[in-house]
Formats: C-alpha cells, sequence, structure tokens
C-alpha cells in the first residue's frame, strides 16, 4: 500500500529524509538511544533523528575504537567522521552503555557539530531520588535546547510535543498487535520499515501516515497460516533481510524486546501538570534496557510475559557482538525461558556484516525445532 | 655478610602487606562465626560507612586480579562462557561469576555476601555483574549512581550522589538492624583520607631518580588502600611504606638495574604476565614509574573534605578517574608525564575494560600532540590470557625501546 512505500523508499536513504526536512528549516538532532528525549527535541523545533549506521566500512574509525567496540557504535563514528552525518546539525547522548558514554566524549571531543548534549540520565530507576534526578537532568535538557533555539519551550510545546508522540507510539503499538492476532498480516520488512522510518522521518508526516496503515490492516481479511510466531530480543536489529529470512524459514515476528522496537514505543506518557515529569515518568516506568536497572529480575519476568502474551512458540536473541549489557543478560533470561518451556536460541550478529546465508539456515533449523 | 643486590632490591614491606592481607581474607572467612557481615563492594565503591557499621567489604575485583595472578584466569572464565557468559565479557566478572558456583580460585572462592554495594563510578559492568550475583545469592543491592561527568560535576547529579549516600546509610541501618554510628564514621573518614594522602606520597617517591619502586610494586601494594581504606591498619601500613621508599632514596636504591628509561602505564596490569613484563621493560633499563590505574584510589583525594567526609565524598566518589570526560583523563596523562618525567608512554588496551580502553587512542593522540614522547599500545586482558600474545608484545615493547634509546641517546 502507498503509505508503507512511502516508509520503505524513506528508509533507502536517511539523507534524502534529511534534506527534505532541513528544507523546511529544521535543524536535525541525532542520536543512539531509545532514552533520547524525543519529546523536548521536537518541542524545541528541532527534528529527532535515530541514527544508525550505514554500514560502511571501518576506515576513520579505526584511529579512535579498538575492533573490540561494537560495530553499531564504530559504525556510526565512521559515517560521522566520514561526513556521512553531515546533515545532522547536532547530537543527544542520553547514557546508554559504557562504549557510547565514550563515543560520547570521542564526538564531542571532534566537535563537528553545531549542538552538542550529554543528558546523562540515571542507571538505577527504582528510586524516588532516581525520579528527581530524571527530572532535573530533562529539565537541564529543556534549558539546552532552549539556549540553542532561542526562544522559550513553552508547556504548551511540550504538550503538543507529547501528544504527538504519545499518538505515533499508540499507532505501533495497534500495528504490533494485529500482527501477533494474525501473523502474517503485514510482511516483516514492511513493519520493520514502519518503525525504523518513525524514528527518522518527520513525526508530522509519520503521524498522519500511520493511522492510514492501521485501518487498511483492520480491513484486510488474511487467512490463519499455519506460522511458528517468534519473539525476538536484543538491541538493535537493523536489517530488512532477518525478517524476511524468518518469514522464508516459516516464523513471523509476533512481538520484539528491541530498543529499536517496542522496548522505544510502548508505554503511553500520561497527563500531569508538568509535562517535564510526564516524560520523565514515562522513561522511568517504560520496558527496560539492560543497561538500566530497576529489580535484578526484571527484564527476565518482561520477558516471559512478553513471549506468553504473544503465545510466542520461540524467542531469538539477536544480540550484537561486544554489547555487554545484553551479553550478561543473556544467561538468565535464557533461564528464566527454559524454566517455562519457551525455546530459545541466541545469534551472536555484527551490525557491519551480516552473513544472511548463515541466518537463513539458523532460522529454519530453530522453526523446524520449535 | 651484606646484602646481595637484588636482596637489596626487595621492597621489604611486602611480607608485611600479604601477612595483613592473609588475615583479612581469613577474618573474611570465617565472618559468619564472629557474628560479622559481609558485603561485597565494587572496587571504586564508598567502603567508609561499611567499615564505621562493622561490616567486612569484600572486593571481587581484588579477588579477579589474585585469580590473574595465580594465572587461573583462563579456566574460571571458560566455565563462565559454559554458562552463557560470553567471551567478550569482563574477565573479572566472569571469573568471580564462575567462581561462586565452582568455588574455585586461589583461595576457594570468596564468602558468601550478605550485601551487595555497587557503584558504577568505574563502569555499567559492575551494574550487570552484580544483578548476576543479587539473583545468584538471593541478597539485597544497593547501587550508587554516580553519573559520569563528561565535562563537570553538576549541581543536578551533586545533588542526585549526596541523596543517595544517606539511602546507603539507610540501606546499611536496615540490614545491620543498627543504627548508623555518624561519630564512628568520622573517625573512619579522617583515617581514609589519611591513608590515601599516604598512598599518594608513596607513589609520588618514583618522581625521584632513579625510582625506589615500580608500578609493578604499585599494583601489589595497592591491595590495602583498595579494601582496608578507613583502617588504622592501612594508615599504618602506608607509613612504613612510604619510610621504606624514603630510605630507599636515601640508599639510591632503585628497583629496575641501571634505570634509564621512565614510563608511564595505562589502564589496568596484565596480572597473569607482570613478571614477564617487568623483567622485559627492566631488560631495557626501563621501569614503570607510574601509572594512571593505582593513582585512581586517591586522584579524587582534592574534593575530600577530612572534616566533612560524608558530604564531601559523593563528589570524591563521582570524581574518580573513570568516571569523567577522554579530555579530561587525558589531562591527567599529561600532568603524570610531567610529574614523573616520563621518556614513553605504555597503553594497555584492555578488551576487559571498556570504558578505561576506548578513549585511549584519543588520549594516545593527545599526548603525542603535547609531548613527543613515543606512544605504545599492546592489546591483552587483565585476567585472560587467551587474549595475549607472547611474542607479539615482545617485538612490539622491544621496537618501542629502541625507538626511546634513540631518542634519549
Amino acid at each position: 500500500m502507498k503509505e508503507i512505500n512511502i516508509f520503505c523508499e524513506a528508509i533507502k536513504d536517511v539523507s534524502v529524509v534529511a534534506s527534505k526536512i532541513k528544507a523546511g528549516q529544521k535543524k536535525i538532532i541525532g542520536y543512539l538511544c531509545s532514552y533520547a528525549p524525543e519529546e523536548l527535541i521536537y518541542a524545541a523545533g528541532f527534528h529527532p533523528m535515530r541514527l544508525f549506521s550505514s554500514k560502511s566500512d571501518i576506515v576513520m574509525a579505526e584511529q579512535h575504537l579498538q575492533a573490540y567496540c561494537c560495530s553499531l557504535v564504530r559504525g556510526v563514528l565512521e559515517d560521522s567522521l566520514s561526513g556521512r552525518l553531515d546533515f545532522i546539525d547536532g547530537a543527544v547522548f542520553p547514557h546508554t552503555c559504557d562504549s557510547i558514554q565514550r563515543l560520547s566524549d570521542i564526538w564531542r571531543m571532534n566537535g563537528k557539530y553545531e549542538f552538542f548534549a550529554d543528558v546523562v540520565l540515571p542507571a538505577k530507576l527504582n528510586t524516588q531520588s532516581a525520579r528527581t534526578y530524571m527530572k532535573d537532568v530533562l529539565t537541564k535538557f529543556k534549558k539546552d535546547l532552549e539556549a540553542a533555539v532561542g526562544k522559550e519551550i513553552t508547556n504548551a510545546d511540550l504538550e503538543g510535543s507529547i501528544k504527538k508522540f504519545n499518538f505515533i507510539r499508540k499507532n505501533l503499538s495497534k500495528i504490533y498487535e494485529l500482527q501477533s492476532q494474525t501473523p502474517g498480516i503485514i510482511k516483516g520488512a514492511d513493519l520493520y520499515a514502519i518503525v525504523k522510518g518513525s524514528m527518522v522521518m518527520d513525526r508530522d508526516e509519520v503521524a498522519d501516515l500511520l493511522p492510514a496503515i492501521v485501518a487498511n490492516l483492520e480491513k484486510v481479511d488474511v487467512p490463519q497460516k499455519s506460522v511458528k510466531r517468534i519473539v525476538v530480543s536484543g538491541s538493535i536489529c537493523d536489517s530488512p533481510d532477518i525478517y524476511t529470512a524468518m518469514e522464508a524459514a516459516g516464523g513471523v515476528i509476533v512481538g520484539d524486546d528491541l530498543c529499536t522496537g517496542q522496548r522505544w514505543f510502548e508505554g503511553e506518557i500520561l497527563d500531569d501538570e508538568n509535562p517535564i515529569n510526564a516524560i520523565a515518568t514515562r522513561l522511568l516506568d517504560r520496558i527496560i534496557c539492560p543497561a538500566k536497572h530497576s529489580t535484578p529480575t526484571a527484564r527476565g519476568e518482561n520477558m516471559v510475559s512478553l513471549a506468553k502474551k504473544n503465545r510466542a512458540d520461540g524467542v531469538i536473541f539477536m544480540l550484537l557482538k561486544f554489547c555487554d549489557p545484553h551479553a550478561f543478560d543473556y544467561p538468565y533470561l535464557k533461564e528464566f525461558l527454559d524454566k517455562e518451556g519457551i525455546k530459545n536460541m541466541l545469534i551472536e550478529m555484527d551490525d557491519q556484516q551480516q552473513n544472511s546465508g548463515q541466518l537463513a539456515t539458523r532460522f529454519e533449523t530453530f522453526i523446524h525445532m520449535i | 655478610m651484606s646484602e646481595t643486590l637484588s636482596e637489596k632490591r626487595k621492597i621489604k614491606s611486602g611480607k608485611k602487606m600479604r601477612d595483613i592481607m592473609t588475615t583479612y581474607y581469613l577474618d573474611a572467612m570465617t565472618a559468619g562465626q564472629n557474628n560479622k557481615q559481609v558485603a561485597w563492594i565494587t572496587s571504586g565503591g564508598p567502603v567508609e560507612p561499611l567499615v564505621a557499621m562493622d561490616i567486612i567489604p569484600i572486593y571481587p575485583e581484588n579477588h579477579g586480579a589474585m585469580i590473574g595472578a595465580s594465572k587461573m584466569g583462563e579456566d574460571l572464565c571458560i566455565k563462565a562462557e559454559d554458562m552463557g557468559y560470553s567471551s567478550d565479557l569482563c574477565s573479572y566478572a566472569r571469573a568471580d561469576i564462575s567462581c561462586s558456583i565452582v568455588k574455585g580460585g586461589p583461595i576457594g572462592g570468596l564468602p558468601k555476601p550478605d550485601m551487595l554495594i555497587c557503584c558504577n563510578n568505574i563502569c555499567g559492568t559492575v551494574l550487570k555483574w552484580y544483578e548476576v550475583q543479587a539473583r545468584y545469592y538471593k541478597v539485597p543491592l544497593f547501587i550508587l549512581d554516580t553519573p559520569v561527568c563528561h565535562t563537570r560535576y553538576s549541581p543536578e547529579i551533586a545533588r542526585y550522589v549526596r541523596t543517595q549516600i544517606d539511602e546507603y546509610i539507610a540501606f546499611l541501618e536496615t540490614m545491620t538492624k543498627r543504627k548508623f554510628d555518624y561519630e564512628k564514621m568520622a573517625r573512619v573518614g579522617k583515617l581514609a583520607y589519611e591513608a590515601q594522602q599516604l598512598w599518594q606520597k608513596v607513589l609520588n617517591t618514583t618522581a625521584h631518580k632513579p625510582s625506589p619502586m615500580s608500578a609493578f610494586d604499585a599494583f601489589f601494594f595497592l591491595a590495602l588502600i583498595v579494601t582496608l581504606r578507613g583502617t588504622q591498619i592501612a594508615v599504618d601500613f602506608y607509613k612504613e611504606l612510604l619510610k621504606e621508599m624514603e630510605q630507599r632514596i636515601k640508599d639510591g636504591i632503585s628497583m629496575v638495574p641501571d634505570e634509564k628509561y621512565r614510563l608511564l602505564w595505562d589502564n589496568l596490569p596484565v596480572w597473569y604476565r607482570l613478571k614477564w613484563l617487568s623483567q622485559k621493560f627492566s631488560d631495557h633499563n626501563a621501569c614503570l614509574v607510574a601509572d594512571t590505574y593505582t593513582s585512581a584510589w586517591c586522584g579524587a583525594i582534592k574534593y575530600t573534605d577530612e572534616n566533612n567526609f560524608l558530604d564531601s565524598m559523593a563528589e570524591a566518589y563521582t570524581m574518580i578517574y573513570l568516571n569523567i570526560g577522554v579530555d579530561q583523563m587525558a589531562d591527567q596523562v599529561l600532568d603524570m608525564i610531567k610529574f614523573y618525567d616520563a621518556d614513553g608512554f605504555v597503553m594497555h588496551s584492555n578488551r576487559s575494560c571498556k570504558p578505561y580502553s576506548f578513549g585511549q587512542m584519543d588520549i594516545m593522540r593527545i599526548v603525542r600532540e603535547k609531548t613527543n614522547i613515543p606512544v605504545l599500545m599492546i592489546e591483552a586482558d587483565m585476567v585472560d590470557p587467551r587474549s595475549f600474545s607472547q611474542s607479539q608484545i615482545e617485538t612490539r615493547i622491544d621496537a618501542f625501546m629502541e625507538i626511546i634509546k634513540q631518542r634519549n641517546n
């Protein structure tokens, strides 16, 4: 359908998306983490854009980051140094992991862009003082943005932004829900394009396009096929081939625990007199990333409930090599799933080079097994 | 009979330090029998409140170093990999996690914790590692969250960390069912401050030419400032060690025979190759006079107010070497190169420690630009010997020393 095609086109070349946005006199702020407060960036009149690696060969980033640094961090730095991200006007680093912490330093020291901010969010989210600190840091970031844009960000600006993001997130949730109800109702590669597109495209455009897709999916009558219901877990999963290979093997992704998936868009921002508090509350209460702490078993419980809710036949961990937070959680998440009798498999990937042939074989083996 | 030269070079305080550490671990092992509680704590964590509450602090990282030095790292790391932990994870964490289950290592595993204290000022790895142990031992975990100060210690960070110090104390009160002893805390704070000052003075003695000790000795003598900070034992020991160093300077005793070149070391030691590396540099008449690692336990002393320890510890624990920006780290390296008059800089690119190692290449560039001294980067791992290629590293050290010799002749 034509709305989906717009997403598919957009993610083919992000620089084209960027030039359209810039033609509208909007400045672009990039980030690599789903905890980046997009609502604030948007409220300031900037365009929030999630950065993905173009997966080009690592040449210049070799001078800054060793080979045992994850491919996403090295890949994005390579893009920045080689000029492939010249369309951004700045970046924000919400403190993700040890590797992105140092990427932020290297990025700042290179001083390539007009705007730069470290928004060092708390690493633990389960205490009152962390809550207060979260609000403090967001308030500080709001001031930084105001200084950059040269005008005040009013409560009305924030409320408008919150409304926009709630709307986008609600629609994405709905699409996932429909896919889980009727697996295969939308092609995996299309779903990937919609989610990724929603992270990079103009949000007003995204908000305009999504309802039509939802309405269309609600209408179509797809016969229930016998497929294996798969839930994926990991950080980013930035390749449409993965979804295609999964489908070819007879599986459909019916839910995810991904930074570029449900972890990013689930959870509504609830009404609050103070919009900063409202944004902070969502960040504190949303599905947790392994680089943050709430309780020692929060992710395990979430993983099991996600798999059960989606009646998953199997869970596939798609972990980026050298990603410490995910690698630390894997053994216990596996244990939680095993205890529940939920089949699971680990795939360690490199964001730069994906061997889709090998991947397809592994998917097939797993899907035949479950 | 006069002592032989190599006997003379041996630091006499070494035996005492071994005895103190043995007693410390014996006390910890028998804590349960003596109605004492054991807390596991990260190496950069605030131990002083534990000391004030008579809780025995145990450092899994110090244990990791012992495992590495006794060359038991590979076996324990492989065991963790068999449990599903990636071989790319921190080798301290891997060794400790598997050690908890198999009770291996040089002392048969650590005493079971009653609580876990994790301060993330050194890395995000400890957060995950302590979550693993909290699940395994089913004991309460307290996290002191010290946001990274990329450019400064902001007022928001100051408020957040200071509040957590009170939460930490409340946590300890709950765990011990006792009121916190603020008077004892003040005394412990003073002792911790004094020990840190003494440790800094010990490290400073190596500015003397020739250096009375090397970084390899500092790696060893570090154990007390980490584990027994806040006790009289640590103060007394470092007083003696300082005296010994001053005497060595007076007597002209150097650690490296005929010291000609002075080097600065970056990152954690390669625990399983200390002797080999020390000999290798010594053969070139080079002494590793200082390092960025052991000084981390006194580097933030300027933020500490010995008369107001609790309030000032928030900043002191947040502003440590690994929790600041790479440019600030480079500034500290430049200061050290100047203070110790280093002829070269050796960087250990440590696969286990990402916050320490990422950014090293930028520090290397800055050092080259600002000092013009040669810089060597060797890739290894602090505990897992599988990442250590001896012949390659040997060739690189020889080539590096050749350049230094040419420049200094």
